[in-house]
């Protein structure tokens, strides 16, 4: 014990905290009138962009609550020379996902092999009805604006910057 | 006041009784639930607590009293469904036993429990107001115990009987704290204790009286400890414990029979801090040096106004004391609750009685 006891630091913490509350303004801001900015890497919702999207299924299978559905078709693109091969590119039937499901882990974005998946930090998404929860791929891409650039490497990195499909 | 009532029939002055008794409940609970639980605690965790109901949220607790009143009143299939539904009242019952008898000027009292001597002209302060409220305060525990046990939920009975050990423990040394004002008043009267401390010297220096906090500290240390405890406040919370006993007695309760176990608590609370502030603080009188320059006595009518709003200010004191500690410490265990009361409290109170009751011969 030192010169003061302990009880009565425990009071002097609890009053200094309500001093400061008081002068300084709390920690916490009134959320529907003040909004927080979420951190540039925080884990809101997932948006999709299609054209990088092969329907490789890996996010599919590799969710564990498997809520992720997709459909596509093959279809013969014009080639990219005069005189070349038509193309066979990928045409997205479905891709839902059902954030009712979803627990935000994050392992469909790291598997993505073609860069189609992104977290964005936008949270402000809940709705009346749990159905509305399922957002099919036209919501999906919607979220793609509200990505942020991915954040700048140390100095010196030997790793290319990767760039957000825009 | 009392020759007020006088004048109009008993049926009338009892209505009049039972408004008044609700007020001295009610509104002194809202206020300091508002300024204390709602806004002091909020500030002390660096938030704002309620901001949206009304002003700065003093609306709050008509919501919470919406809230509570519209819920559905459930009651557990293997419970005592009369003890069950009675327990609430059984708690609330004690507070306002204790309320009606807290004086709150020379004659603004709810009942006639302490005789006043200028108004019957006997001189001497005959009531038993100390004996009757110790004596009430007891009445809650049947009322926890009642709820324990008639819940049929074992949550409940730990609770319950947590609470009756812990009240029990706690009764002995408010008491005992309480007959060292006892003594050194000469009087078991409420209104007797506050004259006498008026009226007392420190040495010969009567400009403040003698409120018996200054005098009795050790006791008002010791009453304050067992009213924490007697009111279940942290760091004395065990029969709540949420970690443990998901809300003790109170588990099974909702609606409006919780509601009234937390206007018990709170309300209680406050009545306490009255009981204290008459017994310690000297009730509703002011320093003898004010009512000097005022050139009026303490029987004068305007303490029966002045009176009231003496005893809000130092009720509001002590509730500040009782949540700022609430709100500061972490829990004790069982054991050491009781180890505390029986251990230190108690002999501590009766060390207090003997040196008060020798230095009371002595000067």
């Amino acid at each position: 014990m030192g010169l003061v006891p302990g009880l009565v630091k425990g009071l002097g913490v609890t009053a200094k905290a309500l001093v400061k509350t008081v002068t300084q303004g709390a920690e916490t801001v009134q959320y529907p009138h003040v909004k927080e900015d979420p951190v540039p890497r925080a884990r809101g919702v997932i948006a999709l962009h299609q054209d990088n999207c092969t329907s490789c299924m890996l996010c599919v299978r590799e969710c564990p609550d498997w809520c992720i559905y997709i459909e596509g078709h093959k279809e013969l693109a014009p080639p990219r020379r005069a005189g070349g091969k038509p193309r066979s590119v990928n045409k997205l039937d479905r891709f839902d996902i059902d954030y009712s499901l979803c627990m935000y882990c994050g392992i469909c974005v790291e598997v993505c092999p073609f860069e189609a998946l992104f977290w964005t930090p936008e949270y402000e998404y809940s709705e009346i009805k749990i159905a509305d929860l399922l957002h099919d791929k036209s919501k999906l891409s919607q979220w793609m604006e509200t990505v942020p650039d991915f954040e700048s490497y140390e100095a010196g990195a030997e790793v290319k910057q990767k760039k957000v499909p825009r | 006041m009392m020759s007020m009532l006088a004048e109009i029939p008993y049926w009338g002055s009892s209505i009049i009784r039972a408004v008044v008794i609700t007020l001295v409940v009610l509104a002194p609970a809202g206020t300091t639930v508002y300024l204390y639980l709602f806004k002091m605690v909020s500030f002390m965790q660096s938030r704002l607590g309620p901001m949206e109901a009304g002003p700065f949220g003093s609306m709050q607790l008509f919501a919470e009293l919406g809230k509570n009143v519209q819920k559905e009143d459930t009651v557990p299939g293997n419970a005592d469904k009369l003890i069950f539904a009675m327990a609430p009242y059984v708690v609330l019952l004690s507070t306002f036993l204790l309320a009606a008898i807290i004086p709150f000027g020379p004659d603004a009292t709810l009942v006639t429990f302490d005789s006043n001597p200028a108004m019957d002209g006997t001189g001497v302060f005959d009531g038993a107001g100390v004996f009757y409220a110790l004596a009430v305060t007891s009445v809650s525990v049947v009322g926890v115990l009642m709820a324990g046990w008639a819940s049929a939920s074992k949550y409940s009975l730990l609770g319950g009987l947590r609470a009756a050990g812990q009240l029990i423990a706690y009764e002995l040394p408010l008491v005992l704290a309480v007959v060292g004002v006892v003594i050194q008043a000469g009087t078991l009267s409420l209104q007797g204790i506050i004259f006498a401390q008026y009226e007392g010297e420190i040495f010969g220096m009567g400009a403040i009286g003698n409120p018996y906090i200054l005098t009795q500290f050790v006791g008002f240390f010791i009453f304050m400890v067992a009213v924490q405890a007697e009111l279940a406040q942290t760091p004395f919370d065990m029969p709540v414990a949420e970690s443990e006993l998901v809300a003790g007695y109170m588990t099974e309760y909702s609606g409006f029979r919780f509601l009234m176990f937390f206007i018990g608590e709170f309300a209680s609370a406050n009545i306490f801090a009255f009981l204290a502030s008459v017994l310690f603080l000297g009730g509703w009188a002011v320093p003898p040096f004010v009512l000097e320059a005022l050139d009026i006595g303490l029987d004068s009518n305007l303490m029966n106004f002045l009176g009231p709003l003496v005893m809000l200010t130092k009720m509001l004191l002590l509730t500040f004391v009782i949540y700022f500690v609430r709100f500061t410490y972490p829990r004790f265990r069982e054991d050491q609750l009781q180890r505390f009361a029986w251990k230190f409290l108690i002999p501590l109170s009766l060390v207090n009685i003997a040196i008060t009751a020798v230095l009371k011969v002595v000067f």
